[in-house]
């Protein structure tokens, strides 16, 4: 079928029968919107479509959307994801996970989907809380969190899942918020244009167990002056006015730039082949600089399944063999 | 051949080991008289025990590896217990393996390096040679390093080079000794060594030239001919259980018209299913080495899921490591083919040597009631058809099937009558067809006779669905915490795997389905418990053996069975694991026979075992 004859697709197509059980007010339901407005743009059908999640209740994702759904274990949706997308390329199979999921115990399979640059887009929603099990820190909680696993605050230093996903070699690493709709919506169309593996972390508000994580800087009030939005070839500028700006000095540390000096203003590159801008955008501090969101890195990269689909058709081209020669191989002899 | 005047005397069977250093090459000895031997047509069991260490240093007791082989010209079940001859090429694999040696056996001892600092690495305070140790034993010295340099002073080779064929050298002994072709060596190396024409004239002219050794010294008296054995016609490979594995399983996905994937990660003695299947690319064979055991199962589970065969292989601690995962595919009812060559345990254990301990780990070793079909392969040639009935029970009725291997099957070797690929049966895979628009898919609507679920492959239009680990409703799969369902599920789930018994021919016996005593086995025993129960039957006891292929669930005859004897024995290498289930579920007095060492079981000692039990019942023995 060609893009053209493909049926025109509508958000509510992507609703199921089953009632969407998060918490009134929760983050997630702003996420679930934004993607079924992204998968109606871009025309995804319900068949072709896979949708993977481990165990949160971000991993609930899949029971809300109408296409092929595998909600699996706790941490392992890439590696059963990349099973999925390696047995059969054409699938569009994405993965939906959260912070304790993707980042605490299913640590070793989030890297390991990135070195392989498997064709898998994965969306993180990090709200930097354990939701599921009822407020327990994760590994992105920021230290000295107070939890109910942690009542004087916690000792662990956080992650940034940017910088882990940039040190694994991811090539297409973005941030996105789950109240900014739209851009999270454009998000997720520029991360299903990506070939390889594609991560999304979004910020995901938790009402119940960590409200206001992001207040600090996606409030409406505070946003301007406190979100980066990255755009490709243009200079890292905000402020309502964008008359602020943000530099690197020669060691790649970051300053901000402004009035005369606004000019200094790194431009972006988000194809850039050295990580070494983006990881400094990744570390910085949350309070003493603005907090980016957009694209971090987008690089092309020949994906793991099509690696191996090539050898196998290239094996095969260079030798047929039946079943009778694969079984009667090496020294053979006859008796009687 | 010519033996001149030397005695040339025939046997019916012979057990040689070779035993030596990591780096003295006995492996490739081991498995070159192996070839040999098979195509002479003599029936063939082998034994290869590796030492725990990868380079151990140089003439110490961990270093020493072996190989046992046992050809005959009858039937055999086993390599053989103690050999008629070994072969030691330092003081330490003497020292490891001497005690073996049948008394009066033969001991071709290389005489290279019994400085006093080699004794001292074998732990000899004296010289074995001198102190007594080798009496009752023919023992013949050769400097093999010596002959082999000597034999080689022409190469253009290295000293260090030359002196590594001396391997070669003592094969060419036991060419003569007992009477072997050695074209086929000729052949072997000459493949193996094509690049480096050096390497293979080295090679060859030390074999040959241990061959004329033996032939012209007067050390050696006798050579041995051992007649080939009546097989059975057709036509014959000699196979190891793990590449026999990998054959059964490509094999059943051909016929069941799926791709198969493996999803593995390297583990001894598994590694060589992840390195055979690999190279089976043109077979479109899939396989994905994965970052560890979890994401390898979990792969699997996503391959099956697409629509591919999904399989996934390790050892005893991956299973452990899998356990989760094949938890979620039992709740999925996907099929998925999940192989535990086993190994000595707990925990990292012993690599190399062999075990059974894993049966009540993949019975019961997952949360919640999780029940899995259980398959033993029970020598390497059986391992193909075990392969092949993993792929059958597992898609048609959609569940895990678990095949316990072991490092005995894995790396022992026999020869295998092929099969005609033409006659394997076809293993019928239906997908869920296209849905009709409107029409909304029940991924949980069951076939009433087997009680699988569809196999819905996502692409296909009119299905999508949503599966998970969380209790679902029957039929359309929805999230379902109600009482009832639950229990209906885990009751469908348990009686889909129990339906699978109703597919199953009677047990085979050996012997009458009456006596004093049935040895019941499974994996890799078998030999050595037929082997011990013909010579009982022999001697005119009433004892009979059958072995299980399928452990859950179990075959419908086997409680009858059981009550045909007045005792029930089960020799297993494990503390009595399928004996406790048998107790359990069958109420009858199964008598395990229990041996941890990581040796295999040896069939004299289930031999005298078993005499023991018949004197307890009071039958007279006639010896
Ligand atoms: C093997 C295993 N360990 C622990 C749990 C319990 N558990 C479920 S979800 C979860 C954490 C989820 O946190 P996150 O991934 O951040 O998802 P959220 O609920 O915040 O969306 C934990 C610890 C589990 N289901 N399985
Ligand atoms: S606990 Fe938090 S993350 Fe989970 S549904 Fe409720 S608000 Fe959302
Ligand atoms: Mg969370």
């Amino acid at each position: 079928m060609t893009a053209v004859d493909r049926p025109v697709m509508q958000k509510k197509d992507y609703k199921t029968d089953q009632e969407v059980r998060w918490c009134p007010g929760c983050g997630d339901y702003s996420i679930l919107n934004a993607v079924q407005g992204a998968f109606a743009k871009l025309g995804k059908q319900l068949h072709e479509t896979v949708i993977i999640s481990g165990i949160g209740c971000s991993s609930r994702f899949p029971y809300y959307m109408e296409t092929y759904g595998f909600h699996t274990i706790h941490g392992r949706a890439p590696a059963l994801a990349t099973g999925v997308k390696a047995s059969n390329p054409a699938l569009d199979v994405w993965v939906v996970t959260g912070d304790g999921d993707a980042m605490s115990i299913g640590g070793n399979h989030f890297i390991h989907a990135m070195r392989r640059n498997v064709g898998l887009k994965i969306l993180m929603f990090n709200n930097r809380i354990y939701g599921l099990t009822k407020g327990q820190f994760s590994p992105t909680s920021e230290q000295g969190k107070v939890t109910k696993s942690s009542p004087l605050g916690t000792v662990d230093y956080p992650f940034s899942p940017i910088a882990l996903s940039l040190g694994a070699g991811g090539t297409f690493v973005a941030r996105g918020v789950d109240i900014l709709g739209p851009h999270l919506e454009d998000m997720v169309c520029r991360a299903s244009a990506h070939a390889g593996t594609a991560v999304v972390e979004i910020y995901q508000n938790c009402n119940i167990f960590n409200d206001g994580a992001y207040k600090g800087f996606t409030d409406k009030e505070v946003r301007d002056a406190r979100l980066l939005f990255l755009q490709h070839g243009q200079p890292l500028l905000f402020g309502a006015n964008k008359d602020q700006g943000l530099a690197f000095d020669a060691n790649f540390r970051p300053c901000l730039v402004s009035g005369g000096d606004l000019g200094k203003a790194y431009v972006w590159d988000e194809t850039a082949e050295s990580p070494a801008p983006a990881m400094a955008l990744a570390t910085m501090s949350e309070s003493e600089f603005p907090v980016p969101v957009g694209v971090f890195r987008r690089r092309d990269k020949p994906t793991f399944e099509d690696g191996l689909q090539a050898q196998i058709a290239a094996a095969k081209a260079k030798k047929q063999e039946s079943l009778r020669d694969l079984l009667y191989a090496g020294e053979i002899w006859d008796v009687g | 051949m010519a033996v001149h005047d030397k005695h040339l005397q025939d046997l019916d069977q012979a057990v040689i080991r070779f035993a030596g250093d990591s780096g003295d090459g006995m492996q490739l000895t081991g498995d070159q008289f192996t070839r040999t031997t098979a195509l002479m047509g003599n029936d063939i069991a082998t034994f290869p025990d590796f030492p725990a260490e990868i380079r151990a240093p140089a003439g110490t007791l961990p270093g020493v590896s072996a190989f046992q082989l046992r050809f005959s010209s009858f039937d055999i079940h086993t390599p053989g217990d103690a050999p008629d001859v070994l072969v030691a090429m330092n003081p330490a694999a003497l020292k490891v393996h001497l005690k073996e040696l049948k008394r009066d056996g033969i001991l071709l001892l290389n005489t290279a390096s019994f400085s006093a600092l080699d004794l001292k690495k074998a732990k000899y305070d004296k010289d074995p040679r001198t102190d007594g140790s080798l009496s009752g034993y023919r023992t013949i010295e050769v400097d093999l390093e010596a002959r082999t340099q000597e034999a080689l002073a022409n190469s253009p080779l290295d000293n260090r080079a030359r002196g590594r064929c001396k391997n070669m050298y003592a094969l060419g002994i036991l060419y003569w000794m007992f009477h072997r072709d050695p074209a086929p060596t000729e052949k072997a190396i000459a493949q193996k060594f094509g690049k480096k024409p050096d390497l293979v004239a080295a090679n060859l002219a030390a074999m040959r030239a241990g061959f004329a050794y033996a032939e012209t010294t007067e050390v050696f008296q006798t050579a041995y001919r051992v007649p080939p054995a009546p097989m059975k016609p057709g036509t014959y490979r000699n196979i190891m259980g793990n590449q026999a594995l990998c054959l059964g399983l490509v094999a059943g996905a051909q016929k069941a018209g799926l791709q198969l994937f493996l999803g593995s990660y390297p583990i001894t003695p598994a590694s060589d299913i992840l390195h055979q299947l690999s190279g089976y690319k043109h077979h479109g064979v899939v396989t994905f080495q994965a970052e560890d055991e979890i994401a390898a199962v979990c792969a699997a589970i996503g391959a099956s899921y697409s629509g591919c065969l999904g399989i996934t292989s390790t050892s005893g601690p991956g299973i452990a490591l899998k356990s989760e995962a094949m938890g979620l595919a039992v709740m999925a009812e996907l099929p998925l083919i999940v192989i535990d060559v086993q190994r000595a345990g707990p925990s990292t254990g012993m690599p190399t040597k062999t075990q059974q301990a894993d049966l009540l780990q993949v019975m019961y070793g997952r949360n919640g009631e999780s029940p899995v079909c259980v398959l033993a392969a029970s020598t390497p040639a059986d391992a193909f058809e075990v392969g092949f009935e993993a792929v059958r029970i597992a898609t048609k009725y959609m569940a895990p099937v678990v095949v316990l291997s072991d490092g005995y099957i894995a790396n022992g070797s026999e020869p295998w009558l092929l099969p005609d690929p033409d006659a394997l049966p076809a293993i019928p895979v239906a997908f869920a067809p296209a849905g009709e628009p409107g029409v909304k898919f029940m991924p949980y609507a069951r076939d009433p006779a087997t009680l699988a679920r569809p196999w819905a492959r996502p692409g296909t239009k009119g299905l999508v669905h949503r599966i998970g680990g969380l209790e679902k409703a029957d039929v359309t799969g929805n999230i379902c915490y109600e009482p009832d369902n639950h229990q209906h599920m885990v009751d469908t789930r348990a009686q889909k795997i129990a339906n699978i018994a109703a597919d199953l021919p009677p047990l085979q016996t050996f012997g009458p389905r009456h006596g004093d005593v049935l040895v019941l086995g499974w994996g890799s025993p078998r030999g050595a418990i037929t082997a011990a129960t013909l010579r009982l039957q022999q001697k005119g006891l009433q004892v009979s053996c059958a072995f299980l292929r399928h452990l859950n669930p179990l075959p419908n005859d086997l409680g009858e069975l059981m009550k045909g004897f007045r005792r029930v024995v089960l020799p297993e290498l494990n503390k009595g694991q399928l004996a406790m289930m048998l107790r359990s579920k069958y109420l009858v007095d199964v008598q395990s026979h229990s041996q941890v060492n990581g040796q295999p079981f040896k069939s004299h000692d289930i031999e005298r075992h078993l005499l023991k039990v018949f004197a307890e019942l009071g039958v007279e023995v006639s010896q």
